[in-house]
């Protein structure tokens, strides 16, 4: 890697201050920046390490709502939020291994918005509310296509609010290298309707199909989704899977994950 | 009763002491006063003409020492072959250059393009970012097939890309034509056994040394054989005489055949520690490893099975092409051709076999061995077509196999070897014990309950190891003998140091070779110590790879012993004031046969370095011996191997749900050692079979370069194994009977587990008659979907 410096700021506004000045980076727990950075392929002035800020750790339940705070790790966050929201728990613990969950943020994990990456089916799978430094965005407004979101240049995720739901199952196919989802589904049931959200597959990354929530709001069963089909345009082909296969998956997992939550 | 000591015992590992303390002395954990570190600058385009490189910022920055290009390696050698094959036609192979650093022309991504030495690896890279390139791009030559059509050339003085286009045996082609014309049934098969990348844990490692003083250079470096590197670097690459030279290969983190060669970067930071006045060092990145460790496999094969009306094995024919890569390295021709072509016969009495090769350079790194080197891809081929011939026939498969076993020996193939010994009934019977084939049908229909499909894949294998017999494959083309070397030097308080040749970077040597000493002379295994790794310590031995250190090593040791024994007894007899013939010895104490005079281990020993009473008119005082050993044949392991697994048909996902093996290593010396070959024989073939793939897209850029892409075996993808070495044909060629067990686990599991995968497809109804490896989820269900 190269030479930069690093802060360790105590507060948001501590950290939104550093990360002010010129070719600064927010590092969260580092599980995708660190190796960037060692196989030079970035090269910031500053990191501003957020792990520190205690304002944006920790697991809370208010009115329905599970907070979870942007420098959570996902290995607290499979303790913590165990039985509030099993569902979200279930899918922390499968994040990568014990090393990449000790370490690893949510925070970390959406900012990046890795089209493969976990956390992201399970925030546009519930509408979860995305509350940074200065403003908070819905879900639905905040995944822009792959590694982009609607952050802007400085802006922290201090938290994430995700409202629970009845049921809840995220089922990921892993690819078999890397052991991101190839396909996630993440499948929520609340009063008023389901959502359904598929990571790994899209070229656009994280998207809803809204068919199956249609189907599944008026029948949670594995069996409203079988008259569907997912199509294959804007999945992604490579040494994994082409896009057929990875349309295919998107309704097998769907079922599953409807199945484990029913 | 399992014995406690000795042949037979599972003493466990001595070396692991070290090894899981973090006690290890990897070449890495060499820093040597002044050191300094290489950063190479490694091609990223698979294939282009150098017009220009411009150093002179590289060389003006801060801690660089030197900056190196090919131009400074002109008056080198270039990396040798050690084998040369020679073609149907009776012509030798073609044989380029391999440069140290790429001279002129760039053929893979990742070969070294340009050298920086400084005082940091830090500044080495700086430097190295530093250096500009005018490159004019060429096209890339990746598909084998494309390479032989004609059309752009890796290398403008070879008259194109096929290297060789061997056949074998030549003399069986008529017989083998006219069998598969007469044939009752012909199965055909085309496959590919894919491109693999060994990834040792270790990373490789050089540190090259020079001392001014004496002249003398020493490198230290990730070698399973240093006696070969020095050879090669010293005599054909640098010109430096052996005496001059010291290899050290300490602990060695996983080798698996890729750390046999002599690499560039070996030679470079030997040749660098003298230009720079100063130790020189290089760690190989995790990235660096996957575009500049030699690779494995890669063939692509066209095989046909002809048999009779009684299903009797008539003929086997095929035509492979081999991988070269770029350049040849230090053994790749021999691997698809004499540790393949041999191989084809495998466990059955087929009267004609022809095995066409044409090996193809590319623009890719270069393919050499890896763990099984060529007898992978025979089984492999083998394996699939007698399953299908099975399927396509309506047969049993291990029926079909039990009614083509060789049964008689020493049986000679058509493809020019003679196995000693073996006994293919016993271990077949074996494994449908351990494997509880008969209990298959319950399992299936328990899968099917849950929705998913069951298979059950068998295989046998056979494979040539102990290697080699010296004037046979000198013969063949080697450019080097295969014997092996063994000091026992016993001191004068009877412990014993055993110097050898052979060098363990896995295999335990440390722990089973005193068992064998221990056994022989009646002293407690611990007495005894196994000195390896560094030429300036040990004979002059080849090495370890093709499941040779038992076999080849063991027996020189073994040989060392008995003529370290013969004067210890002279020297007791003398002791005893008894006749030489008299002397017997047993549990390290030598006694007067029919009386109760005796001596300890450790008198005889005493008195050989502390001569006082001592016959030294007849003999001299001390007591070392050194042995070399050159088999008389190859050894012949071969077994039967079983797995089991369960398909999900929704998404293509296979689960291996047991595996079993029954080998026949002849003698084992440490069954637990060789257990635990054989599973990490198993886990690499698994790796082959359903997980690994070494990728290049059509412009030559490997895009399986990492482990986000290339997917190594983890402990979930594998089952608890069901692994025996029970039946036991002991080699009747060498001492110790013992045949090798290193390679079988890699050579026996992937056609098993494919062909269990094809078991399970076919049972659910779908017609599918072969998926290449690796069998990934999308494979499988890509499959399904179009049967």
């Amino acid at each position: 890697m190269y030479a930069f410096d690093i802060e360790r700021p105590k507060s948001v506004a501590d950290a939104v201050a550093a990360l002010g000045t010129e070719d600064a980076m927010p590092l969260g727990g580092g599980q995708t920046l660190i190796p960037t950075l060692k196989q030079r392929l970035a090269s910031p002035a500053k990191l501003v390490s957020l792990t520190g800020v205690e304002e944006m750790v920790g697991v809370s339940t208010d009115h329905g709502m599970l907070r979870i705070g942007g420098a959570t790790t996902h290995a607290t966050v499979a303790a913590e939020a165990a039985s509030s929201f099993p569902g979200l728990a279930g899918l922390a613990s499968h994040i990568g291994d014990p090393a990449v969950r000790n370490r690893g943020t949510i925070g970390g994990s959406l900012a990046n918005n890795d089209p493969a990456a976990c956390y992201p089916a399970a925030a546009l799978g519930t509408g979860a509310t995305i509350i940074t430094s200065n403003r908070e965005i819905a879900a639905d407004d905040y995944f822009e296509g792959m590694f982009t979101t609607a952050l802007h240049e400085g802006e922290v995720i201090t938290a994430v609010s995700f409202p629970i739901p009845e049921k809840a199952n995220y089922q990921k196919f892993l690819q078999p290298a890397s052991r991101f989802a190839l396909v996630g589904v993440f499948v929520a049931k609340y009063s008023d309707g389901v959502r359904v959200a598929v990571t790994g597959a899209s070229n656009n990354g994280v998207f809803r199909w809204e068919e199956a929530e249609a189907a599944l709001s008026a029948d949670f069963s594995a069996d409203a989704i079988s008259g569907l089909s997912v199509s294959a345009d804007d999945m992604i082909s490579d040494l994994h899977g082409d896009a057929a296969y990875r349309a295919h998956l998107v309704k097998v997992m769907t079922g599953r994950a409807v199945t484990a939550a029913a | 009763m399992p014995k406690d000591s000795g042949i037979g015992a599972s003493t466990k590992r001595r070396e692991d002491v070290r090894f899981l303390t973090g006690n290890g002395k990897y070449t890495d954990d060499i820093n040597i006063y002044g050191q300094t570190y290489v950063h190479f600058v490694r091609a990223d385009v698979a294939h282009a003409t150098i017009n220009s490189i411009d150093t002179s910022t590289a060389e003006s920055m801060p801690g660089v020492l030197k900056v190196f290009t090919g131009a400074d390696f002109e008056a080198v050698g270039g990396l040798p072959c050690g084998w040369q094959v020679t073609d149907r036609h009776g012509e030798p192979m073609q044989e380029p250059k391999h440069p140290i650093i790429a001279h002129g022309k760039i053929r893979h991504v990742g070969e070294i393009v340009a050298a920086v030495v400084a005082e940091s690896l830090t500044q080495a890279r700086d430097a190295g970012e530093a250096i500009e390139m005018d490159l004019s791009e060429l096209p890339a030559v990746i598909d084998m097939k494309n390479a032989v059509a004609g059309g752009t050339k890796v290398h403008d003085e070879l008259s194109g890309n096929l290297c060789y286009d061997w056949g074998f045996v030549e003399e069986n082609k008529g017989a083998v034509d006219e069998a598969i014309k007469n044939a009752a049934h012909v199965t055909t098969l085309e496959l590919v056994n894919n491109r693999l990348v060994a990834n040792p844990m270790e990373p490789r490692v050089a540190v090259g040394e020079y001392d001014q003083s004496d002249d003398m250079h020493t490198l230290h470096t990730t070698s399973q054989n240093p006696h070969v590197i020095r050879l090669l670097m010293g005599a054909f690459v640098l010109g430096i005489p052996e005496h001059k030279l010291r290899v050290v290969a300490p602990d060695v983190g996983g080798g698996f055949g890729t750390k046999i060669f002599h690499y560039a970067e070996e030679a470079f930071c030997t040749f660098a520690a003298k230009a720079v006045k100063r130790p020189v060092k290089w760690t190989s990145t995790r990235s660096e490893a996957f575009m500049s460790d030699a690779h494995g496999r890669d063939h692509v094969t066209k095989i046909e099975l002809a048999l009779d009306a009684d299903n009797n094995f008539t003929a086997v024919r095929t035509e492979t092409y081999a991988n070269m890569g770029a350049y040849l390295s230090t053994f790749a021709p021999s691997v698809p051709t004499w540790l393949h072509g041999t191989l084809m016969a495998g466990n059955y009495k087929t009267p004609a076999i022809y095995v066409n090769v044409k090996a193809v350079f590319t623009n890719t790194v270069p393919v050499d061995a890896y763990r099984g080197a060529g007898r992978p891809e025979a089984t492999f081929q083998l394996e699939r077509v007698i399953d299908q011939a099975a399927r396509e026939l309506g047969v049993d498969p291990i029926a079909l196999r039990r009614q083509n076993f060789v049964t008689e020996f020493p049986y000679a193939t058509p493809v020019a070897v003679e196995y000693d010994t073996g006994d293919y009934e016993a271990t077949m019977a074996k494994l449908e014990e351990i494997a509880d084939v008969g209990g298959f049908a319950a399992r299936r229909a328990e899968s099917e309950k849950n929705g998913k499909l069951r298979g059950l894949g068998v295989n046998c294998y056979i494979e040539a190891c102990g290697i080699a017999p010296s004037n046979l494959v000198g013969q063949l083309g080697a450019r080097a003998g295969l014997y092996d070397a063994a000091t026992v030097r016993v001191n004068a308080t009877g412990s014993i140091s055993v110097m050898v040749g052979a060098h363990s970077h896995g295999q335990g040597h440390e722990t089973s070779f005193p068992q064998v000493i221990s056994e022989m002379i009646g002293i407690p295994e611990d007495q005894i110590d196994i000195v390896h790794g560094d030429t300036s310590k040990i004979p002059f031995g080849m090495g370890t790879y093709g499941s040779r250190s038992l076999a080849v090593c063991g027996s020189a040791m073994v040989r060392a012993a008995e003529k370290v024994i013969n004067k210890a007894k002279k020297i007791a007899a003398h002791l005893l004031e008894a006749s030489d013939a008299d002397i017997e010895l047993k549990d390290g104490t030598f006694s007067v046969a029919g009386t109760d005079k005796s001596v300890a281990w450790g008198e005889v020993t005493l008195a050989a370095y502390v001569p006082h009473n001592y016959p030294l008119e007849d003999i001299e005082p001390g007591l070392e011996e050194t042995a070399f050993y050159d088999p008389a044949n190859f050894t012949y392991p071969a077994g039967a191997y079983a797995c089991e697994v369960e398909l999900d048909p929704e998404t293509g996902k296979v689960t291996i749900e047991s595996f079993s093996a029954a080998d026949d290593f002849g003698n084992v010396i440490n069954p637990m050692i060789v257990s635990g070959q054989v599973h990490g024989g198993i886990a690499q073939g698994v790796g082959q079979a359903l997980l690994e793939n070494c990728s290049y897209d059509e412009d030559g850029q490997l895009i399986s370069a990492s482990y986000m892409d290339y997917a190594m075996p983890r402990a979930d993808d594998l089952p608890f194994y069901s692994v025996d070495h029970s039946c036991q044909t002991p080699c009747t060629h060498n001492p110790l009977g013992v045949k090798g067990c290193g390679e079988a686990g890699a050579i026996g599991s992937p056609p098993s587990v494919v062909n269990a995968v094809l078991d399970a497809i076919n049972s659910g109804g779908k017609k599918v008659a072969h998926i290449d490896m690796p069998l990934t989820p999308h494979r499988v269900w890509s499959a399904m979907n179009n049967a």
